[in-house]
């Protein structure tokens, strides 16, 4: 009987705390070069999809620009057309915000990237919460969490009749929408795309981004935890599926996995710990603890003791980045790990906050994902590597081999659209006359 | 003295809807960039048809080496916001050859596809059209070219003193910056204005680096020229800054003469300083640009009046456009 296929695809390492930039190794996050080396090397290694994410507001910290990250991203749709012209095969996913967009220009332009990627093109649906982010917008504003899932599922469901409003058979449709966010009509003017309905992955973890996924996405892009936690959540996402008339393969979980490989598994660890020292360094160590804390703390030296005043709970000092849930808690938390151990904030940091998912050598790397995908902890994985542009090489080079040899990972494309890859069923048009 | 000015050639290669859209338009683009123009045109509205204009260009951006790449951008229902950092993403990924041509959307129907205002009059969108124009410079001009510094010892990626909050209010929108997008290579990409009407013509002189126009005569051209550099002017604007281009639709089967009539039109409207260059709008698209490359610019060469080859990398150095310093560098250092 045929093994459980793994799904990879690979996140383009560029806006993101784990991306180390001072590093010799570390080329631009912006040019096209980077984007084009990322790409070809997972399409190379055969992957599913590449995936862009977004920003529509640049951080700040205390009112001021964050600066101690990569800053600065192209707009994705534009990209992923680009790296149509320099693949062949791979997906190309972009993350597009549904809080600040509309359905009719988005639709379009997803249809034209489908077109000119003859059947390759994914959306990312993700919403938004903040004024802040509104800034930048005519629509501005903010919306509660109930509106936002609420505007995200209309928003979608119209982008699909704008999609099925033109037939198979290439006959131009009119198409008419009419809810509580958004009444449009009009004709759609791109022809059926390749995909006819282009791949749609969901980001999130909560209540309603599951019930969101379970109802109509085809991808969840969620959070890696332990292989427990992992199937838990499996589990809870598949079973809500058939309620919708879905099957369980309709929808794939894929988590976003950090790795380190190495020589052994002991090199490997040892890696790992240069690159936590490089992702904390001592300013994003104060950085980090002002987040939690909701407070100015840069008169605390990152190699000293913890803070002992209690985090602002009411604190603005961070935006355009989610909050921490339970401050007091997380500041008890680490205090008591910095006092067992006796670490100073910089190490405190680093062993509290986004440790790699995968740590060893590509044998003990290839074996940890199998294990997750045979156990139905995940279907596959999106890797984010640390560096641009070359931050996938080892990887590819490295344990997709060993993926292919314990025969859980495709040895050839046999397929030419995302939805082939990805093993999902084609779409049924649902379109007509309104 | 005229006879120094340069002749800037441009054509529309808009090609239709069909799944063969990506290679019918890579072969019109090679087609032009082997004659070595200054930059194409993709026609687009808001309502379509066919694929997005600046999709498809960014689609043809890695196979190609040198031309220019302009797509129509509608102003009226997109978000200001997202169109200069697509726009933007459109010159990093063409590596300095991306413009843009700005449009709005006056119908009923374009309205409704969004449902969220009506169309307004159409000089309200025009004057809106000018205000996207002035944001997005603003926002490509939002970090400065030095604002990546990668400082190890401080652990800074940028500088945030280059990085600039550009708090625009227009009439219809706001904006509060910076792009999220750092500053292409051109600085800004180029804006293209269509002012072959009068609604768009004081938007042109305000905001453009190439206008197009129309003309029935020589001497028509001249006053429409004169008018936008007027305008120009009256702007605070550089008139030697703003290119102005005699664009008309060719069938080259029937134009009288052919070819070599359309070059001797061109060189006599450039050389009287009636145009400063021309675009060339198909009316069948391989044919007619195929002749045109072939026919009409080897005789421009001929005369001495047409690049044979071009001599720099950008859309900028192609019409001889200096790259702006950014807006706010310059207010950083009168500071």
């Amino acid at each position: 009987m045929s093994r459980k296929q793994i799904r990879l695809a690979a996140h383009f390492p560029g806006v993101n705390s784990t991306t180390v930039w001072a590093d010799p190794r570390s080329g631009s996050q912006i040019d096209f070069s980077s984007f084009e080396h990322l790409a070809r090397t997972a399409e190379r290694g055969l992957f599913d999809f590449f995936f862009l994410a977004e920003g529509l507001r640049l951080r700040e910290h205390a009112g001021r620009i964050h600066d101690l990250d990569v800053v600065g991203r192209p707009e994705s749709i534009t990209v992923l057309n680009a790296l149509a012209a320099v693949t062949d095969r791979l997906g190309l996913a972009a993350t597009v915000n549904a809080t600040f967009n509309e359905p009719y220009e988005l639709a379009r332009r997803l249809a034209s990237l489908d077109h000119l990627s003859a059947g390759r093109a994914a959306w990312n649906v993700v919403t938004s919460s903040d004024a802040f982010t509104g800034e930048n917008f005519r629509r501005g504003g903010y919306l509660d969490r109930a509106d936002r899932y609420a505007r995200a599922a209309e928003f979608l469901g119209a982008v699909r009749e704008l999609w099925d409003s033109r037939s198979p058979g290439g006959e131009p449709g009119a198409f008419a929408h009419s809810g509580p966010q958004f009444r449009i009509e009009g004709s759609f003017p791109v022809p059926r795309s390749p995909q006819g309905q282009p791949v749609v992955i969901q980001a999130g973890d909560s209540a309603e981004g599951r019930e969101f996924a379970a109802s109509a996405a085809d991808v969840i892009f969620t959070r890696h935890s332990t292989l427990e936690a992992g199937r838990e959540f499996y589990a809870d996402v598949k079973g809500r599926l058939a309620r919708y008339g879905r099957e369980p393969g309709d929808l794939k979980i894929m988590p976003g996995v950090t790795y380190v490989l190495g020589d052994s598994d002991a090199d490997a660890q040892e890696r790992a710990a240069g690159i936590r020292r490089q992702q904390v360094s001592p300013q994003n160590a104060i950085l980090a603890l002002e987040q939690v804390w909701g407070r100015d703390l840069s008169g605390y030296d990152p190699d000293g003791p913890l803070p002992d005043i209690d985090p602002d709970p009411d604190s603005t000092l961070v935006q355009g980045r989610v909050r921490v849930a339970d401050p007091v808690a997380v500041a008890r938390k680490w205090r008591a790990l910095s006092e067992a151990k006796g670490l100073s904030i910089r190490q405190t940091v680093i062993e509290s906050t986004g440790r790699q998912s995968f740590v060893g050598s590509p044998a003990t790397v290839a074996a940890a994902l199998e294990e997750f995908v045979a156990t139905d902890a995940a279907d596959g994985f999106i890797l984010v590597p640390h560096l641009t542009p070359g931050g996938l090489d080892d990887f590819v080079d490295q344990v997709v081999p060993l993926l292919q040899e314990r025969g859980v990972f495709r040895t050839e494309y046999t397929g030419t659209t995302l939805r082939s890859h990805l093993g999902l069923p084609d779409p049924v048009w649902k379109g007509g006359t309104p | 003295m005229t006879s120094d000015r340069p002749l800037h050639l441009a054509a529309e290669i808009a090609s239709g809807a069909g799944p063969d859209a990506a290679r019918r338009t890579l072969a019109l683009a090679r087609l032009a960039e082997a004659a070595a123009l200054d930059f194409l045109t993709h026609d687009d509205t808001f309502a379509g048809p066919g694929l997005d204009a600046l999709a498809v260009l960014a689609r043809i951006a890695p196979e190609t080496r040198s031309v220019g790449l302009v797509p129509t951008v509608t102003t009226t229902h997109t978000e200001p916001f997202h169109v200069q950092a697509a726009v933007a993403t459109l010159d990093w990924v063409s590596r300095g050859r991306a413009g843009w041509r700005i449009a709005v959307s006056p119908t009923g129907a374009e309205a409704r596809l969004v449902g969220r205002r009506p169309a307004p009059p159409t000089a309200e969108l025009w004057q809106e059209a000018g205000e996207v124009a002035e944001v997005s410079r603003k926002l490509w001009d939002s970090w400065e070219d030095d604002a990546e510094i990668r400082d190890v010892t401080t652990g800074r990626f940028v500088d945030r003193r280059k990085l600039h909050h550009v708090d625009f209010q227009g009439a219809t929108f706001s904006v509060k910056g910076p792009s999220i997008v750092p500053r292409p290579p051109q600085g800004n990409p180029v804006t293209v204005v269509d002012a072959t009407r009068p609604a768009a013509r004081d938007t042109a002189a305000h905001h453009a680096d190439v206008a197009l126009i129309s003309a029935a005569s020589a001497e028509e051209a001249a006053a429409l020229r004169a008018e936008l550099h007027r305008g120009a002017r009256a702007h605070g604007r550089d008139p030697g800054q703003l290119c102005v281009l005699l664009s008309s639709t060719v069938d080259l089967d029937v134009y009288e003469g052919g070819a070599g009539a359309l070059a001797e039109l061109i060189a006599g409207w450039h050389g009287g300083g009636a145009v400063d260059g021309f675009h060339l709008v198909p009316a069948v698209g391989e044919r007619d640009l195929e002749r045109f490359t072939s026919e009409t610019v080897a005789r421009l060469r001929e005369r001495g009046l047409f690049r044979t080859d071009y001599e720099g990398t950008t859309l900028r150095d192609h019409l001889g456009l200096a790259r702006p310093v950014s807006q706010y560098a310059k207010a950083g250092a009168s500071a």
